[in-house]
């Protein structure tokens, strides 16, 4: 098998390669997009706490 | 009905956490080697077929996809049901995880099922009973998100989503059996029926590999949706506020 017959897929190269290609689009970014989010949420956490923080000393009285 | 302490001990989130930190690399490592060999299997080895040509490789996502579709929702629905009977945090987690990996399944499943049906039936879509009812799982799964997204408190998110969940399955033997109660353009099931397998073992082990391969997928990255989630749902306990400021030290996120 060449090359090129495999990516001609015996004529049906648009059917296949858009099936594999949705699948590896979405189920790839499904996979990535966690890893960021994760980032995300410790970034948004750590603004949170030190907020916690300075007003906890602000007011000490309230502790 | 109580469950023994150690369950409970067990499905604490701040267990999942670090359970799930030790778990995903062995899931991704086990996908990425299962999918490798499923596409060289399908590409390379397994014959075409007789009388679909090349067109039949679109089956090894298709068919994946589309167990996996029915599988994540009966996940979901199981966990968001121990969820509701016994308050456990990390069952309620796990089903709002799986939701959108269940969803993008189910959408895959009818894309590429459509994608299939224009070369061999002629039409990218006919409204008969097997897809329908697919579309209609990807409407559970998107308003099981969309309720939950709907409801502020956590709690109450998870009863009303379990409560959706439980009642959906229904849809499930309905998927299945959809190809034997009505007459349909699609075809019936070759693999997961009580007979023979009547699909041959060239096509059976590629496809058999990335069903392992997806499986093994959605169990990496269930845990890795939740392992970000699991801090914010638990944003006031101790052990995540010793996670950030960790993960602050070591420069893992700036």
């Amino acid at each position: 098998m060449t090359a090129s017959e495999f990516f001609h897929m015996g004529g049906y190269a648009f059917f296949v390669w858009s099936s594999y290609g949705i699948t590896t689009l979405l189920l790839g970014w499904m996979f990535i997009s966690p890893i960021f989010r994760r980032k995300q949420i410790i970034r948004e956490l750590r603004t949170k706490y030190r907020q916690q923080e300075r007003q906890q000393q602000d007011n000490p009285a309230e502790n | 009905m109580k469950l023994p302490a150690i369950v409970n001990k067990f499905s604490s989130p701040r267990n999942f956490y670090s359970m799930s930190g030790k778990l995903i690399p062995w899931f991704t490592w086990g996908f990425g080697l299962t999918l490798l060999a499923g596409l060289y299997y399908g590409f390379f080895v397994a014959p075409p077929d007789y009388q679909q040509g090349e067109s039949y490789r679109i089956m090894f996502v298709h068919v994946p996809a589309a167990w996996m579709s029915m599988f994540v929702y009966m996940v979901m629905a199981t966990s968001a049901a121990i969820g509701l009977i016994w308050r456990i945090k990390t069952a309620d987690l796990m089903a709002s995880m799986s939701a959108p990996i269940g969803a993008a399944f189910t959408f895959i499943a009818l894309a590429t099922g459509s994608l299939w049906g224009k070369p061999m039936w002629g039409t990218y879509w006919v409204w008969d009973a097997r897809l329908t009812s697919e579309l209609v799982l990807l409407f559970l799964y998107l308003g099981f998100i969309a309720l939950q997204a709907s409801i502020e408190d956590p709690r109450n998110a998870a009863r009303a989503g379990a409560v959706l969940a439980i009642v959906g399955v229904v849809n499930i033997p309905i998927i299945h059996y959809s190809v034997e109660w009505w007459s349909t353009l699609h075809q019936g099931p070759t693999v997961t029926k009580l007979d023979k397998p009547s699909i041959h073992i060239t096509m059976l082990i590629p496809l058999l590999l990335m069903a392992v391969s997806f499986k093994l997928y959605y169990l990496a990255s269930v845990l890795m949706r939740g392992r970000g989630e699991v801090l914010r749902r638990e944003q006031n306990s101790r052990w995540v506020k010793d996670i950030v400021a960790a993960e602050t030290q070591s420069g893992g996120v700036k």
